[in-house]
């Protein structure tokens, strides 16, 4: 949208200036993840932060895996972000799942022939996992789950479980290579642009790829994960989480229920998680998903710091405890102290349904 | 087979944590530290093992200054046969670290390196990928459970993702990270922490392994979050409702 294209100019042109005398040139290359044909939110929020790193920067987004699906992939990444400019892709059955042996070595040759000043990728498990093997490679310090880009080497991420904010200043060679938190870079919904021209997709040459002496030494065997309909956890405008004081998995179906009424994702705490109502990808905190949604309603959560560094960021939190002291408290826009058996199923006859 | 694992003295998890006045960091002094949560767990895996016959020697490793030597006490006094400790009073970052750990891996030859998948202080989520990366060997991060195969020299890793659970096949050597549901470690008894005072920590120094500690990150300042204005505690689901409607127009 026009209005978005003039705000960005306007918040951006100051540190554009100061950027040039520093770096000749700006050129990004985002790693993507793809899945089922189209780029994954967290990764067009990649695309947003490399946006913010300054103006007359070059984005280019890398695509890797086998098959049709990479096509189609491929396709999305050229429209998906109007500051996109190049959409490249390495096609080989090395990629087809996301390993960190062949992915490191693969963003190693693509640095050497494109001599990019950032490389970045969204804080999930798969940027997480090849992102510092990569930099190892190529002898660089990452920084990891940035929070905010104040310079093209200044870089704000939460520490001691998002209890202080560390500022840090990237001193060595490029690329300066970052893993984004997706909730600080969220990008709006119109931001494709109808009228800007499709990105260029290219492939990327693996003629001399297999020398890597790690590559083939890991093996991707399966997946499981449980299919559900409700929306992302990372990216739902409403998030409902259940701890320990659920007591059983069966249970927590009540905050699915919930959930349903509310088009909302469900969430966890450690407890709930090791206690096994719910699997480990719910789990809402410092070590599991961090999430910022409009709304984040917390039942039976009791708070701790590690729950706490992972929703301290959302917008409205509703908290749900028996306990008056709970630490939740202290972080809730509004508490209600009460039995959340009792209080679940009035909201579930009460709260109007969702849209 | 030798294990080697790398564990780290931070904070407590459990202590409330203060910004010096200054900006310059987090205070230090004065405040309980204890084995990183996730180097617990990395060690309990190696030592179960060990336990099972699948490897010969726990080796724990870790680095920092001269209080570090407590927390290699509690390694030691949880099972591990002997440690290294590599002297070095500032700070480190990963990158560092990385190197100084292929260092010893070239000395020492493990089979296996186990480390937390990440500290709870820097929070940095960079170790275990990076030592993988620089020794070429392949990893199996955020590990929820490990499988090792002696006949073939692998390791099946399930990994806690995104989405869910991955499973992938290691050959060996492989670096191998761990997340929270691996284990439960244990706690040391007190005739292990006696024993632990006679186990061995080789003193070492990055100049001796030869590693230059160089850093490309510099900190500028370390603030506090911005605080959350304070809530309001509403006397019914009624009150919650209309409150989500009509002052934070949420639902």
């Amino acid at each position: 949208m026009a209005t978005s294209g003039i705000l960005r100019a306007i918040r951006y042109h100051p540190i554009s200036s100061r950027i040039a005398a520093t770096y000749r040139s700006l050129s990004t290359l985002v790693l993507a993840e793809h899945e089922g044909g189209s780029i994954k939110a967290s990764s067009i929020s990649a695309v947003e932060a490399a946006n913010s790193i300054g103006n007359e920067n070059s984005v280019s987004l890398l695509l890797a895996g086998s098959g049709p699906s990479l096509k189609e992939a491929a396709e999305h990444a050229a429209s998906c972000h109007p500051s996109i400019s190049q959409v490249l892709v390495a096609e080989s059955d090395n990629f087809t799942y996301p390993l960190a042996e062949p992915w490191a070595k693969l963003i190693h040759v693509v640095h050497q022939k494109g001599d990019y000043s950032h490389i970045i990728a969204a804080s999930g498990s798969f940027g997480k996992n090849i992102v510092p093997r990569a930099a190892a490679l190529l002898d660089i310090s990452p920084v990891t789950d940035v929070t905010e880009i104040s310079d093209s080497n200044i870089f704000v991420r939460p520490i001691y479980a998002g209890n202080a904010l560390c500022t840090v200043r990237y001193t060595g060679s490029s690329p300066c290579m970052l893993t984004v938190r997706s909730t600080s870079f969220s990008v709006a919904s119109t931001s494709a642009d109808s009228n800007s021209k499709p990105a260029s997709i290219d492939q990327v040459d693996l003629s001399n790829f297999s020398e890597d002496d790690a590559v083939g030494k890991s093996r991707y065997i399966k997946l499981s994960s449980q299919e559900t309909e409700r929306p992302d956890l990372g990216n739902a405008r409403v998030v409902i989480t259940g701890g320990r004081a659920l007591k059983s998995a069966e249970n927590f179906k009540m905050i699915e229920k919930l959930a349903e009424k509310l088009g909302a994702a469900v969430g966890a705490t450690r407890a709930a998680v090791d206690a096994g109502y719910v699997p480990n990808d719910l789990q809402v905190g410092q070590t599991g998903k961090i999430v910022a949604p409009e709304l984040y309603m917390a039942f039976g959560v009791s708070g701790a710091i590690q729950h706490i560094a992972g929703m301290r960021d959302a917008k409205v939190i509703v908290a749900v405890n028996k306990d008056a002291d709970a630490p939740i408290f202290q972080v809730a826009d509004y508490g209600l102290v009460g039995d959340l058996f009792e209080v679940i199923p009035e909201l579930l006859e009460k709260l109007p349904d969702k849209k | 087979m030798k294990i080697m694992v790398a564990i780290k003295r931070v904070i407590d998890y459990a202590v409330k944590i203060r910004v010096k006045p200054d900006k310059s960091g987090v205070e230090t002094n004065n405040v309980k530290m204890s084995m990183n949560p996730f180097c617990e767990i990395a060690l309990e895996e190696a030592l179960r093992i060990k336990e099972s016959g699948l490897a010969s020697e726990v080796i724990a490793v870790s680095m920092g200054p001269t209080q570090v030597v407590d927390t290699i006490r509690t390694g030691l006094a949880m099972g591990a046969d002997r440690a290294i400790h590599v002297d070095y009073p500032g700070t480190l970052y990963p990158l560092s670290v990385a190197k100084i750990l292929k260092a010893l891996v070239e000395i020492e030859k493990p089979g296996l390196i186990f480390l937390g998948k990440q500290a709870i202080d820097d929070d940095c989520n960079q170790t275990g990928q990076m030592i993988a990366g620089l020794l070429k060997w392949p990893q199996g991060t955020f590990a929820s459970k490990v499988v090792l195969d002696k006949e073939k020299q692998t390791a099946v890793v399930d990994r806690e993702v995104d989405g869910g659970l991955e499973t992938l096949c290691l050959d060996l050597p492989a670096v191998i990270t761990a997340d929270l549901r691996l284990n439960q470690p244990r706690y040391a008894t007190l005739p292990n922490i006696m024993k632990a005072k006679s186990k061995v920590i080789k003193k070492l120094t990055p100049e001796d392994l030869k590693v230059e500690i160089k850093s490309d990150i510099e900190v500028v300042k370390v603030t506090e979050p911005p605080k959350r204005k304070a809530g309001v505690l509403v006397s019914s689901v009624d009150e919650l409702i209309d409150k989500l409607k009509n002052e934070a127009r949420v639902v």
